[in-house]
């Protein structure tokens, strides 16, 4: 299997998207630049926060057009696997490709620190080794993380179970204190109808070492190593 | 005949006029006397303190590239090493906050890009006046936004800091930015325009009208007039930054270059002039290449506008198409400007004729060396003179602590570099908030700690010894972490040094300075003076910022300020010597500025470092803190909250409980440790001869303190924490 890294100019966080699967998943990955017209053979395709563009308009709004975009958007209609950090979480919103957008902090402020999510839907390829409700430690880096929906959307999305991660305290209580931007509902990470692509404002690449203060981020790697071995058993 | 002396609007003195006259043969045009203005302005040529930094060591064993260059660089073992450089942007801060700061994050980072080293982390040293003026809390919000619009942005982590605040930056604050960057030592690249015929290109974004003679604003006092040099404040792109570090290091990996400068202050006078001397070479460019942001320019606006994010490559011809290759990907725009030729002369056409030609060293190296008179001022020893044990003792020691620690000064700063950051990368292993940062180096498997330190109200009352105590205090906090020195970067923040109380401040800071460096081993590797930090003639405190660099062999000993186990003992390491003198106590209780400092013992804070880096190595310690502003007392509240612990101490010694507790000296840190370690710990400090004192234990939720038998302060954690950290949500929402 293999992971592919979408670098579009101003990505920052690619690298460490790339060396947390090279070096602690020790899995095949490789860097697909913006401006390319195919994915390759990449089985998992990881679009890596950062400030696109400069998040100048408005985050993700320019890097949508990339050509890489239409590769993406085929790959993703195919099923395949693909996972939208932070900025990329703001990528897809923009593509079209997961519901709802991403406003700037009700705070206004950017905001680095640690935060709690917890796992709202363990059915996803993305989820499925955590178990439902398992809360995870991982920090949160960005100015435009308040995700908002429509009443109407949202309530499709609920009963979709689209949501994917909320805010919460350590206990797994959804509370405002807990709730690092303004996001409608806590909500963190939202899938797409079919569940294949997945946008997540915190960033579980920066969870996965010990010495980086936490390991639950693999989780949602780990998930999607051990969906793609069990379709390649099948 | 005054009206035609452009010169002297130009911040240029007749005398020096006379100079360039004598130096090119002729008089220069109006075009010329601008190159020579910003690149002889005193943030250029550091004309009245170049004579004083030579008595800095800037060589070592682990030195590579000294001061001169864009950045020093320092060898770090396994064919790697550490690049780095602090630099100010005081001025264009005070005017313009977010655009100043951000724009000092953008030049500190070209500097470290431009050597070859891949940038890894950020840190900055800031100044502001009051919080209760709406303009001091606008200066801190735009700086405190622009590092972060710049430094997130760009994808380099802000790892560390330090902010203080004085009613004498008020109108003057200070932006200080450090950047520490790594390659293999072997891709090092200079700012050089070597080999005959070989193209000189320009890179990045388009040349406009800003920044306009920002080097000649940098290099005179604030006025109320200061507003109107908005314009000479330069505007950032960190986007085009980021595309421009990728496409430079890409370029000189692949040994497409064989010189690279960025273009800061004075911009392409700058790169050109600084290229072509170091390498005794010259260079002809026609100035209708340079792809420019707006029509009508002047050649003098050309070849002086400081726009961000360009810079400048020295090319062999035939890597020409291979650099635009790479350039393309990035859809950055390239130009070539003209050549390399060997007759040491800057050329500059435009529109077929010629514009400028001036001698390239005359102009990057030809201002003139001044040594200036040298007077203490009377404030000096009548501030030295304050005995603070005369005023009268308080009462209630737990008010005291809890006003220190909610002041600005020493409060948490999370407010603060949680709109940083800090953890991008995937390397911090220890962020803001602590001594000093710490960075793995996934190519070597090591790490680098990293800090900044200065203090300003030492160094006013006593230039010399606070002169020291930075750079002691600095290599203290990187020991903290386990990490050896390697090096230091300094950023000299003063006021006018044509007077001469300021330039005697100034001198003795550096002496002070150097004799820490040459004690301690540590060389500068590069540096920056910031001079005319005055408004309406009232000078800034004297500040030095040390920003240090150091080695962990192995990044998972590193060692934290946070206790770690209940029942871990509590040890003091180092003298007894403390005062009152200088102290934050005295400045923020009793709203006073004097006194003495406590004696710096360089032998003593040599061996007290060199036992922390042993008692890390060797896994002894459980955490350790530098004892800083607020002493003893602040030193236990910050390490009680960082590792959420409480602790039992009993004052050591002493007749004075307000001296033990708040009284402050150099060389002091606080450890924690197993007692089943206390054995080898005892060993390794004899060894060392270095003082100790077992002054209490780890134990429950509030720290409590006693003296003879009686607790004179009892405060729980809960209550330390809302004192420590709601201060600034308090003050800015």
């Amino acid at each position: 299997m293999r992971f592919g890294v979408i670098v579009f100019p101003g990505s920052n966080c690619d690298l460490d998207a790339y060396y947390l699967v090279r070096d602690v998943l020790r899995q095949p990955v490789e860097y697909i630049y913006y401006n390319e017209a195919s994915i390759g053979h990449c089985d998992v395709i990881i679009l890596p926060g950062g400030f696109t563009y400069g998040d100048y308009l408005r985050s993700g709004a320019i890097a949508r057009f990339s050509p890489v975009m239409k590769a993406v958007a085929d790959f993703a209609d195919r099923g395949g696997a693909v996972l939208g950090i932070c900025n990329g979480f703001q990528v897809l919103t923009e593509a079209g490709l997961l519901p709802g957008a991403l406003y700037r902090n009700d705070h206004l402020q950017f905001r680095c620190e640690q935060v709690f999510v917890r796992v709202e839907n363990n059915s996803l390829p993305f989820t499925r080794s955590a178990s439902l409700g398992k809360v995870l430690e991982m920090p949160v880096a960005h100015g435009d993380g308040n995700y908002y929906a429509p009443p109407e959307m949202l309530y499709v999305m609920e009963k979709n179970n689209q949501i994917v991660f909320r805010y919460t305290d350590r206990e797994g209580n959804v509370t405002s204190a807990a709730n690092p931007n303004g996001s409608i509902d806590n909500i963190a990470g939202v899938c797409n109808r079919k569940g294949n692509v997945v946008g997540i404002m915190p960033h579980p690449e920066r969870a996965g070492e010990k010495i980086l203060g936490s390991k639950h981020g693999l989780i949602i790697f780990k998930s999607i190593i051990n969906y793609l071995q069990s379709r390649e058993v099948v | 005949m005054a009206e035609q002396k452009i010169w002297r609007e130009l911040g240029l003195t007749d005398r020096e006029y006379e100079m360039i006259v004598e130096q090119i043969g002729r008089e220069p045009n109006e075009i010329e006397i601008n190159m020579y203005s910003v690149m002889w302005s005193e943030h250029c040529s550091y004309k009245h303190s170049l004579s004083s930094l030579e008595l800095f060591p800037t060589t070592g064993k682990r030195v590579i590239q000294g001061p001169g260059e864009n950045a020093g660089v320092v060898d770090i073992g396994d064919g790697w090493a550490a690049v780095f450089k602090i630099e100010s942007h005081n001025h264009p801060s005070a005017v313009e906050p977010y655009q100043g700061a951000a724009t000092g994050i953008g030049g500190i980072l070209r500097d470290i890009f431009t050597m070859g080293a891949q940038p890894v982390a950020f840190l900055n040293s800031l100044r502001f006046g009051n919080l209760d003026s709406a303009r001091g809390r606008y200066l801190f919000d735009g700086v405190v936004a622009g590092i972060g619009g710049y430094g997130n942005c760009v994808g380099i982590p802000t790892v560390g800091g330090e902010i203080y605040f004085e009613p004498c930056y008020g109108g003057n604050p200070l932006v200080n930015a450090m950047c520490v960057g790594v390659m293999p030592s072997e891709r090092l690249v200079l700012g050089k325009a070597c080999g005959v015929g070989n193209l000189v290109v320009l890179v990045g974004a388009r040349t406009g009208r800003d920044g306009i003679h920002g080097v000649t604003f940098a290099s005179e006092e604030l006025s109320e007039e200061s507003e109107e040099k908005r314009p000479a404040v330069q505007v950032g792109d960190p986007f085009m930054g980021k595309l421009l570090m990728d496409a430079t290091l890409e370029v000189i990996e692949k040994k497409l270059v064989s010189g690279v400068q960025d273009l800061g202050g004075a911009g392409l006078t700058c790169a050109l002039t600084e290229t072509a001397s170091r390498a005794g070479t010259g260079i002809e460019i026609e100035l209708e290449r340079v792809p420019l942001r707006e029509e009508g320019m002047h050649p003098f606006e050309i070849l002086t506008s400081e726009s961000q994010e360009r810079m400048l490559l020295i090319i062999e011809p035939e890597n020409l198409e291979a650099v635009e290759q790479v350039f393309q990907r990035w859809e950055l725009q390239l130009a070539v400007l003209g050549k390399v030729t060997a007759d040491g002369r800057i050329v500059a056409r435009h529109q077929g004729k010629i514009v400028a030609e001036v001698p390239a060293a005359s102009v990057a190296g030809g201002a003139p060396v001044y040594n200036p008179e040298s007077v203490e001022p009377d404030y000096y020893r009548l501030l030295a003179d304050f005995d603070p044990l005369n005023l009268t003792a308080p009462e209630n020691y737990d008010e005291i602590l809890l006003e220190l620690l909610s002041a600005p000064d020493v409060a948490s700063k999370e407010w603060v570099w949680r709109r940083y950051d800090y953890m991008v990368r995937t390397s911090t292993l220890q962020g803001p908030g602590g001594d000093a940062a710490v960075i793995r180096l996934r190519e070597t498997g090591k790490a680098l700690a990293m800090c900044t330190d200065g203090n300003g109200r030492h160094t006013y009352l006593d230039p010399y010894r606070g002169g020291m105590m930075a750079v002691a205090e600095a290599t203290r906090n990187l020991s903290c972490t386990g990490a050896e020195p390697i090096g230091i970067t300094d950023c000299l923040n003063f006021g006018n040094p044509e007077k001469p109380e300021i330039y005697w401040q100034f001198r003795r800071v550096v002496e002070g300075m150097a004799a820490a460096c040459y004690a301690l081993d540590v060389p500068v590797v590069g540096g920056n003076v910031s001079f005319y930090n005055e408004v309406e003639g009232e000078a800034i405190y004297p500040t030095p910022v040390v920003g240090a660099v150091g080695l962990l062999e192995d990044p998972n000993k590193h060692c934290g300020m946070g206790l770690r186990r209940k029942e871990d003992l509590l040890l003091l390491l180092g003298p007894q010597e403390i005062s009152l003198g200088g102290s934050q106590y005295l400045k923020t209780c009793c709203g006073q500025v004097a006194g003495s400092l406590a004696d710096l013992d360089l032998e003593v804070e040599k061996n007290l470092q060199a036992l922390l880096r042993s008692l890390i190595n060797e896994g002894i310690i459980s955490s350790a803190h530098d004892l800083s502003d607020g002493g003893l007392a602040v030193a236990l509240a910050e390490s009680c909250l960082s590792g959420d612990l409480g602790a039992e101490v009993n004052l050591p010694h002493g007749a004075n409980p307000l001296l033990d507790l708040f009284g402050e000296g150099p060389s002091r840190v606080l450890v924690s440790l197993d007692r089943n370690k206390m054995e080898r710990f005892d060993q390794l400090a004899n060894r060392a001869k270095v003082d100790f004192y077992e002054i209490g234990v780890v134990k429950g939720s509030a720290l409590i303190i006693s003296h003879g038998g009686d607790i004179i302060m009892k405060l729980k954690l809960s209550v330390l924490k809302k004192a420590y950290g709601e201060v600034f949500s308090c003050i800015m929402e």
